[in-house]
């Protein structure tokens, strides 16, 4: 789960497996060593959940993801990311693969409403939870306003960070309509871009928010030399 | 003067790009998004030695893994590898999963060489030779004009200092891949690419496939940089393993081998020497410089494109110059052209050295660059900047600021040629008043399909919606690789010719006089069923070369935590004609942050001990991040007389130089090595003993490149023509 939304608020209780090794970490560095404890104590009862259960594996298991509000099926190995089954066993490809281990966001996705590292996540684990992805947000050919505030800011340049930015802005106008500049910055923390799209990103969730944003360079015209 | 249109209602705006939707809702399919019928994986296995004679690669156990379709040999029969991470074997099948059991299954014979990793070491004669019948130090490329013992001697200002730069990795967020399906009747591929003729070229040349039976397909492509072009030995492995298996394969690279082979800006090491008169006028330079550019950059290649050399002097003429620079071969993965190649390690050198010499002189590090910049358009660009920074109000001595946080301001200027000649492209007119306009150039993210829109609809007097921009395939008519910064200078011109033609064209088909507005749709219909197909190609007049840029920074420095915090960012560019302010601005954010990343954070680590790199991933190789992003101000000088030309790398540049100005203006003393990381911080202000392989090794190399045999190398300022 990334620190983009609200994650230290889910970390005081969390759902079962919903344990992440960067929230499990961030829980230690800054809020308390009691929400860790907590988080431990679901791990350990988690773990003998699972043990009294099945065992899958290492053959293909049969699996029933909920995406974008249809449920699909798949014959997937328990080693199988969400990340690996979206770009790989469906057309969904607008989740991106880059660092294949939860450094970048391109693969946000959002987890029952809470954007996470699709490759952070089995698929077999991300059973019984609503997923959406980028195409899940608005209607073939239709774009949210958050889509639309990235094109018209010029939020991206070639564009393969997007969907993460775009994901993470989602979550966070969700559960705080009016974010400041710096709660934006939080918010995409977790999503990295190479082409450097961060000050129209920025731009764009101000955008969606309902704060006008206009293209900051100024064009000095009728220049003269010396 | 250029022809193009001075009133305007595209041009010169800020239109969102056309492709944004396709972006931002996950619809645009990208190289490593496509997914044609019974497409398999592919794998690459890499050598584990960074040197090693290979006697032998067995393939069977890994064709016995379930799902694995074809496993196929980079050479047969013995092999030497010379560095970690070179390609032995690939396969193909049906899952990741299956392929990464297969690449455990091969079975790899080796006898492991000496080998060495670090130029330092690597310059000295006695270290493992990369290549066994020269030294890893060659030849060193030479040029000197006038009499530079004599000035040094008479000038009244000498500074010297030594300036080091490290290896850089492109990190493009879609690694190097392609998608191939070979077929007897074509072989269709999609490549992540910044050329897709030379693609097509390179891997029809090597598959012995006639050039016509092979299609290049880029339609969106996750950033390049300057390490994509042509097909790659990871291309040339999917065409043979589709061509094995008898199915698409699609094959992209890991971002671990996306760190070991596949390019990097080359280090450079830098001795300068600097003179100037008792105006401040430069009166001599001379400059000794290594660098490594990978196991190939030895001797005179090092130069070009993806080569250790950078130019020297950097942006000022001095009359009295001589410079000697070497390339050090290493056992890593090769250097390839990286966004400006040799300008930011050039800048950084150049523009360090000037604040040297201004601090000497007791001048302001700007009056000191207008003294002595030859180029009209960049002096503006310092005299704009500063005002808009608030250079006079702001500037101190250096050292001068007081408290544990220091702050310091800093600037430096940069120079690109770009330029651009040869696109076609054509221009169809549908019966309905819609237009396609068709160009064989791809677009990086840096908005090529949206300039193609944004002109075509200026010249045809249109709506941008009712234009479909189509690029990214070899059956569109050609234009050249994306590097250089030439797309912009060398597809508009094309496409304003298409344009134009297509409007007489119109005319003459439709016998309306005057077609473009109200008339369009009317004309139109009256050209009969056919569409109308127009081409057009490059012209003089509408394009040219030569930008200028200089960045201002005002950053703090923690002198008790050696962190550099980048407050502030004034860049001022010019690129000609402006054809679209917004992505314009955002190419040159692009390019400031790819150098704010240079200058503090990035930099490839090679294990001496294995020879592997160490930080292949995002967790150890530092992008910049959200929350390392300043205010960034941009000015751009709109000069519309001077034509199209291209933003993309002069605006990474002068980053790096400008920061580690403020950095040496906030504390007094200078981090001489980039990136400049909190621990040369602290041992720049002497509170902890540097760490770096400075000191006798480094000397040692110099000594060797003093040495070294030169090759004499015509003399040519190194400032716009």
């Amino acid at each position: 789960m990334k620190p983009s939304s609200d994650s230290l608020k889910t970390s005081d209780s969390p759902p079962p497996g919903s344990v992440s090794r960067r929230n499990f970490l961030k829980a230690l560095g800054s809020t308390a060593v009691a929400s860790a404890a907590t988080q431990v104590k679901g791990v350990a009862e988690d773990l003998r959940k699972f043990n009294a259960e099945k065992i899958h594996g290492p053959g293909p298991a049969s699996i029933t993801l909920e995406i974008n509000g249809e449920v699909k099926h798949f014959e997937v190995e328990p080693r199988v990311t969400l990340l690996d089954v979206l770009r790989n066993q469906t057309s969904l490809t607008g989740t991106k693969e880059v660092c294949d281990r939860a450094t970048c966001g391109a693969c946000t996705v959002l987890f029952d409403g809470t954007p996470v590292y699709s490759c952070m996540k089995l698929a077999i684990e991300a059973q019984g939870h609503q997923i959406t992805t980028v195409e899940g947000l608005a209607k073939p050919g239709q774009m949210t306003a958050v889509q639309k505030a990235f094109v018209d800011c010029d939020g991206l340049q070639c564009g393969f960070c997007t969907p993460g930015f775009v994901l993470s802005v989602t979550a966070l106008l969700r559960h705080n309509p009016t974010p400041t500049e710096e709660e934006v910055r939080k918010a995409v923390s977790g999503n990295l871009c190479r082409c450097g799209s961060y000050p129209r990103v920025i731009a764009a969730a101000l955008e969606a928010s309902g704060v006008k944003q206009t293209p900051r360079a100024e064009i000095l015209t009728d220049v003269r030399l010396a | 003067m250029s022809d193009w249109p001075k009133e305007t209602k595209y041009l010169g705006h800020a239109t969102p790009r056309v492709d944004g939707p396709a972006k931002v809702t996950g619809a645009a399919k990208y190289t490593s998004d496509v997914q044609p019928a019974g497409w398999l994986y592919g794998m690459i296995l890499r050598s584990k030695w960074p040197a090693a004679n290979i006697t032998a690669i067995n393939l069977e156990k890994a064709e016995a893994v379930p799902g694995i379709k074809a496993a196929i040999l980079v050479r047969e029969g013995q092999r030497q590898v010379r560095y970690y991470g070179e390609e032995l074997a690939a396969v193909a099948g049906t899952s990741k999963q299956a392929c990464l059991d297969a690449l455990r299954a091969i079975e790899v014979t080796a006898a492991p060489l000496p080998f060495i990793v670090d130029e330092v070491e690597s310059a000295k004669p006695d270290s493992p030779r990369v290549f066994e019948n020269g030294p890893n130090l060659g030849e060193a490329r030479v040029k000197e004009q006038g009499n530079v013992d004599a000035a040094f001697a008479s000038a009244a200002y000498v500074v010297e200092g030594a300036f080091s730069t490290q290896v850089q990795l492109h990190n493009a967020l879609e690694t190097h891949g392609t998608t191939v399906s070979f077929t007897p009747d074509e072989v269709t591929v999609w490549a992540s690419t910044q050329g897709i003729f030379s693609v097509r070229d390179g891997l029809a040349g090597n598959l012995g496939v006639p050039q016509n039976m092979v299609r290049v397909v880029c339609d969106f492509m996750g950033g390049g940089f300057g390490a994509k072009f042509g097909p790659g030995v990871e291309g040339m492995l999917a065409a043979k393993l589709s061509q094995a298996a008898g199915a698409p394969v699609k094959l992209m690279l890991t971002r671990f081998d996306e760190a070991l082979a596949v390019g990097n800006r080359p280090s450079s090491h830098q001795k300068i020497k600097l003179a100037a008169d008792a105006d401040g006028k430069l009166l001599a330079y001379e400059l000794d410089a290594f660098g490594t550019a990978g196991f190939a950059s030895g001797g005179s290649s090092a130069g070009g494109g993806g080569g250790a050399g950078f130019p020297a002097p950097y942006i000022y003429k001095v009359p009295n110059t001589r410079v000697k620079q070497a390339g050090v071969a290493i056992n890593a993965g090769s250097a390839r052209a990286m966004r400006a190649p040799g300008h930011p390690q050039a800048s950084f050198g150049m523009e360090s050295i000037m604040d040297e010499l201004a601090a000497k002189i007791g001048m302001d590090p700007v009056e000191l660059r207008l003294r002595n910049d030859p180029f009209d358009i960049r002096r503006k660009e310092y005299e704009v900047g500063c005002e808009k920074f608030g250079w006079k109000e702001k500037y101190q001595k250096p050292g001068s600021s007081a408290g544990i946080v220091k702050t310091g301001i800093g600037c430096a200027g940069g120079s690109w040629g770009g330029g651009g000649r040869g696109t076609q492209a054509e221009v169809q007119i549908n019966p309905d008043g819609t237009v396609e306009v068709r160009c064989g150039t791809q677009d990086l993210g840096t908005g090529s399909r949206t300039l193609i829109a944004v002109i075509a609809a200026e010249i045809l007097g249109l709506d941008p919606s009712r234009i479909t921009a189509r690029v990214g395939d070899t059956r569109f008519p050609p234009s050249g690789g994306s590097g250089g910064s030439s797309t912009s200078a060398s597809v508009s011109p094309a496409v304003f010719d298409a344009c134009s033609n297509a409007l007489l064209e119109l005319q003459k088909a439709s016998g309306v006089e005057d077609v473009r507005g109200a008339n369009w749709n009317y004309a139109c219909q009256k050209m009969g069923i056919n569409p109308l197909v127009v081409p057009g190609k490059w012209r003089e007049g509408l394009s040219s070369s030569g930008a200028g840029g200089v960045h201002f920074a005002e950053v703090d420095v923690d002198t008790e935590t050696g962190f550099i915090k980048v407050k502030r960012m004034v860049c001022v560019h010019d690129c000609g004609l402006v054809v679209n302010k917004l992505t314009c601005e955002s190419q040159i954010n692009g390019g400031v942050i790819m150098g704010l990343g240079y200058a503090l954070y990035e930099q490839r680590v090679m294990d001496r001990q294995t020879g592997v790199v160490l930080n292949p991933n995002f967790e150890t190789y530092k992008l910049p991040n959200v929350a390392d992003i300043p205010q960034i101000d941009i000015i751009l000088l709109d000069m519309p007389e001077r034509g199209v030309i291209g933003i993309g790398e002069p605006s990474v540049i002068p980053s790096a130089g400008s920061i580690a100005n403020a950095v040496a203006n906030a504390i007094g003393v200078r981090v001489t090595s980039l990136p400049m990381t909190p621990d040369k911080v602290l041992a720049a202000l002497g509170k902890v003993p540097a760490t770096s392989t400075a000191g006798n090794s480094v000397e040692a190399a110099f000594a060797a490149v003093e040495r070294a045999p030169g090759i004499e190398m015509e003399y040519r300022d190194e400032v716009p023509a």
